[in-house]
């Protein structure tokens, strides 16, 4: 029973991060979307918290940890920095209407879904069927990435799509060996260094965080 | 031991260097850190090539014929292009292209990226190979927009988003992997080393290696440059400084490949079906094809030979994908005879634009009058990669046409179309370049001449005659590729 | 021997319920509204009055009205009628229950609408007409909305059935269902849409460009304005009602559960009790919502009702991934 009760908060957690995902997706202003994107790493984290303690793996007490200080405070945060001292503009342009989005992220889901279904039939595990949320997170965030045209978004749709690996990694197996948790932690980390320079660094050679500057590069010349 | 000798050089040498700065003597220090590199990678050859494959650091690090020829190459390659970047570098840097933080981030960042590659090769851990791809990436992404024109930040920005990208997906076949393998091996750090995978492949849940290797195929092949997944490619290539356009032409595409055919070989065995090398022989051919025919569209000369990368990248993909000992053998010697001649010819390129100061091709003319090493270099470089004998590349293309006739016959024609288009684009671009008088706007320059004769004195060799310890060698890495 | 007539008189109840409490939960939900702006109210029971005087009025026919305006009240509030005798709002055990599902549900509400659609048009107006069109976008994205959300429902209870579905939710195992979340968040969204509420509509708004509902019924004056004025009410009062059946169905009469056990009118009271007291809680809830949102601009009003849609159908997809 006790674990019966934990799959279904971690289910219930699924469902929140799948949320948090489309809500990505839909949202225009770029404050909202750090929101968004911390939201769905403190379910992340406790997703995680809630697995480990279900099952008695301390060290998903650490990832625990370790997303929460990272996508809940220290990422957002870095780029709340960021936003407010490079001036950016607060509305998000998107390629793609968000109607259309949307249904294009349902179709993701969907696609998502059956992908995952014989890994699913074989799984014994308590957190089997939430294999498939994680990877639709990582389509939508992936889908996110392609439908905004900002430096900003692109990064929050990458983090988020981060997100997606990261619950594989916790839901599907319990989380990875600790070696490489610390190991995708610090590379995630020195990512954020590296967009928050890029960010100066496109900001001072375009003027403005707009990827629609940056289309010089073509296949021919 | 060895091992750890020589990840730390790489890692005191990147601490070292940032600290020197752009002082005189730091060029020297790149250099003697890859020397060092170099020499102890081949102190753990002969010790492979005499012991077989060993395991180190309490099953960390596991070496076999296959990824210590690799670690060879590559800290050879870093030696060579460290050699290269000292005069190179120093012309950009008293023509004002990079400046003093510029130096000392590219020395520091060059040391961390050979460790990256170092590690990801030696590592006995996926979960460490994803990590050490993935610093690869992000130790080059800054390198890439070093130059800071809106170009290169373009370009740099490009890499870092869609070898990112990709390269989540790998982690997403990591996590797969380990929950296939996780039911067999246990819980714990045990679940993701090659050696134990290997060892219980044919238990391994086929349905979820195979949805594994899909993932792995778009993470890994994004770095390898394959099409679809290879827009960032020429772009990260044409826009960093040349060094960088070598090293990561000639080894990091090779890393990236290595994880590949790894996976293929476990998944193949866990399948018991050849599903996996089929997958490769088909984003192989689309490899070849499609840049053979961008070749003819290319007026950036760094651009150019990105694209031949590609094509070549695809060959050995293409090659890995057939299996078989004589494709295997044909995709190992490939790996290594584009390694060294793609490196020299980008030594040239960069030599040939800082002349002409522009990478323009339609600028850039007469390099045999006006630098006989720069324009001869191009020449027998391109002649090498375009696949003439008596090169290397010959050779080895040869023995993959060999074995795709006996295996797949109706995929001949297809390669073999790929190969000649790139033949007739690389010779109607370089001629120009190459013959001809020297333009008013040529400068003198002296190039960094031991790296570009050492590398195609090789390829030479390799071409004519193959040693019996390197052929072995090849042989032993084949049978473990079965 | 009395039994056999129960069905009958809880049917019976029912309708009446339907009918006479309507109006009392708008008055709850003005009253709470004016209290929570600091106005004074004009009490519970206006709209009862408000209903009285308007039967007692003349009936202003425009001249070019066909008969279809004339019919229209009656249909609409017929349909409505219709449809609050099959939501089992007091008791599972209403017999017309059985004879139509969620579907013929949604149907009813439709006929409503098309009627309503119909006679703001055919006066002849152009607030008609523009009422008219609007309501149509709206329900044209509303009710696949509306559907996907309550067939979320069937799914985890396995039946389109009301009654069906309500006993299968009152009576299993407590489990947390992340569908039957989503599918309550799309279908909030879907009856502040049908029901005329703020973020799409405002029901008290008589200005011309912002209205959609009252400028379909602009033209109607006397009973026929009190009957459409009672059948909006009872739809507010219906949509409510369903929500509390499908997604907080404790306390509903007849289903065996540990509050309401009793089939019988025994269970009668104890069932009025808590709708009265969910009710109450539900018009506190369209308060907040309304207090706490701005009407939105028409244009934006196919997005509002695309994330309903979009919710709807996660908590669909969820049901399949998750439980």
């Amino acid at each position: 029973m006790e674990n019966g009760f934990a799959a279904q908060i971690t289910g219930v957690l699924a469902a929140l991060i799948l949320l948090t995902a489309f809500a990505l997706l839909v949202q225009r202003r770029i404050y909202g979307l750090l929101h968004i994107f911390a939201w769905q790493g403190l379910f992340l984290s406790i997703s995680a918290a809630v697995v480990g303690y279900s099952t008695g793996l301390r060290h998903l007490y650490i990832s625990s940890a370790l997303t929460l200080a990272l996508k809940v405070f220290a990422l957002p945060y870095i780029l709340y920095v960021l936003i407010h001292r490079l001036k950016i503009q607060k509305e998000v342009e998107e390629v793609v209407n968000i109607p259309t989005t949307m249904l294009i992220g349902i179709a993701l889901v969907i696609f998502s879904y059956h992908l995952t279904s014989p890994v699913r039939e074989l799984s014994t595990l308590m957190t089997r069927s939430t294999l498939a949320v994680a990877l639709a997170t990582v389509m939508l965030g992936l889908l996110m990435m392609i439908t905004r045209r900002n430096a900003v978004t692109q990064i929050i749709g990458f983090l988020s799509l981060e997100n997606g690996l990261f619950f594989a990694a916790t839901s599907a197996t319990y989380g990875m060996p600790l070696v490489v948790e610390l190991g995708v932690a610090l590379d995630i980390l020195i990512a954020a260094f590296i967009f928050g320079i890029f960010f100066f660094q496109i900001r001072t050679t375009f003027d403005s965080l707009d990827i629609k500057e940056m289309e010089k590069l073509k296949e021919e010349d | 031991m060895t091992i750890q000798i020589l990840l730390g050089v790489n890692i005191i040498g990147a601490a070292v260097l940032a600290f020197l700065g752009d002082r005189r003597l730091a060029p020297e220090v790149n250099i003697l850190c890859s020397a060092a590199t170099f020499i102890s990678s081949v102190f753990l050859a002969t010790g492979v090539y005499v012991n077989g494959p060993m395991l180190s650091g309490g099953g960390f690090f596991f070496v076999d014929s296959f990824n210590v020829y690799l670690a060879v190459l590559t800290a050879f390659v870093s030696m060579t292009t460290a050699i290269f970047s000292r005069r190179y570098m120093r012309y950009e840097r008293r023509h004002g292209r990079i400046g003093r933080a510029g130096m000392r981030f590219y020395h520091a960042m060059f040391q961390l990226f050979i460790f990256a590659m170092l590690l990801a090769l030696l590592t006995n851990n996926v979960g460490v190979l994803w990590i050490a791809m993935e610093l690869a990436t992000l130790s080059t992404v800054l390198l890439v927009s070093l130059y800071r024109t809106p170009s290169a930040v373009e370009a740099a920005w490009k890499y870092f988003i869609l070898c990112g990208v990709g390269i989540a997906q790998a982690l997403f076949g990591t996590v797969l992997l380990y929950f296939a393998a996780e039911r067999v091996v246990g819980e714990g750090t045990g679940a993701l080393l090659w050696t134990n995978l290997n060892a219980v492949a044919g238990r391994l849940e086929p349905t979820v290696l195979s949805l594994a290797f899909v993932f792995f195929m778009v993470g890994y092949g994004t770095k390898v440059g394959l099409v679809p997944l290879h827009n960032w490619l020429p772009d990260a290539h044409s826009e960093g400084p040349t060094p960088i356009s070598a090293v990561l032409s000639g080894l990091l595409l090779n890393v990236a490949l290595y994880a590949l055919v790894r996976c293929k070989v476990l998944v193949d065995g866990a399948t018991g079906s050849h599903k996996a090398g089929y997958i490769m022989m088909v984003f192989g051919l689309v490899s070849i094809i499609v840049p053979a025919f961008s070749l003819l569209r290319q007026k950036d000369i760094k651009r150019l030979f990105a694209y031949s990368s590609i094509e070549h990248m695809g060959i050995a993909t293409f090659a890995f994908g057939l299996g078989g000992p004589v494709a295997t053998f044909g995709a190992l010697l490939h790996m290594l005879v584009h390694s060294l001649t793609k490196s020299a010819i980008f030594f040239t390129a960069g030599h040939a634009s800082q002349m002409h100061s522009t990478q323009d091709m339609s600028d850039i003319k007469g390099l045999i009058r006006g630098n006989p090493l720069v324009g001869w270099g191009l020449m027998f470089g391109v002649m090498a990669i375009a696949g003439m004998p008596p090169f290397g590349v010959f050779t080895s293309e040869f023995l993959i046409l060999t074995a795709a006739m006996k295996d797949a016959p109706f995929l001949t024609p297809f390669f073999l179309l790929g190969v000649v288009v790139a033949f007739a684009a690389l010779f109607r671009k370089v001629m120009p370049m190459v013959f001809g008088a020297v333009p008013g706007n040529q400068r003198p320059l002296r190039p960094s001449h031991i790296p570009v004769i050492v590398h195609m004195v090789l390829v030479l060799i390799l071409g004519l005659y193959l040693p019996l310890f390197l052929s072995q060698w090849f042989h032993m890495a084949v049978d473990l590729l079965q | 021997m009395t039994g056999q007539f129960y069905p009958a008189i809880i049917e019976g109840v029912q309708v009446a319920t339907v009918l006479l409490a309507a109006p009392l939960l708008v008055g709850w939900v003005r009253a709470l509204k004016c209290w929570s702006q600091g106005r004074s109210t004009a009490g519970l029971f206006q709209p009862y009055r408000d209903i009285l005087r308007l039967f007692s009025k003349d009936i202003v026919l425009a001249e070019n009205a066909s008969w279809v305006f004339r019919a229209a009240p009656y249909v609409v509030f017929g349909a409505t009628l219709m449809a609050g005798a099959i939501i089992p709002v007091i008791s599972v055990k209403a017999p017309l229950a059985a004879t139509a599902d969620v579907i013929a549900l949604v149907a009813l509400f439709a006929i409503a609408r098309f009627f309503t659609a119909l006679a703001g048009m055919d006066a002849g107006t152009a607030f008609g007409g523009m009422g008219s069109s609007r309501e149509m976008m709206v329900a044209s994205l509303a009710e696949p909305a509306l559907l996907m959300s309550v067939f979320t429902v069937s799914l985890v209870t396995r039946s389109t059935s009301i009654t069906e579905m309500v006993r299968v939710l009152s009576t299993g195992p407590f489990v947390l269902r992340p569908s039957l979340a989503f599918a309550f968040l799309s279908f909030a969204i879907i009856a502040m849409a049908e029901t005329g509420r703020v973020p799409v509509d405002n029901p008290s708004t008589h200005l011309e460009l912002t209205m959609i509902h009252e400028a379909m019924i602009l033209e109607y004056s006397g009973r026929h304005l009190a009957l459409m004025e009672w059948a909006g009410m009872m739809k507010l009062f219906l949509f409510s009602s369903l929500a509390i059946a499908l997604f907080f169905p404790w306390g509903i009469a007849g289903m065996g559960g540990w509050l309401a056990g009793t089939a019988g009118l025994a269970g009668l009271p104890a069932a009025f009790f808590f709708l009265a007291l969910k009710l109450a809680l539900a018009g506190v809830a369209i308060v907040f919502v309304e207090t706490g949102l701005a009407k939105m601009r028409i244009f934006r009003v196919p997005e509002f009702l695309g994330t309903a849609f979009i919710l709807a159908t996660l908590g669909m997809l969820s049901y399949f991934m998750l439980e």
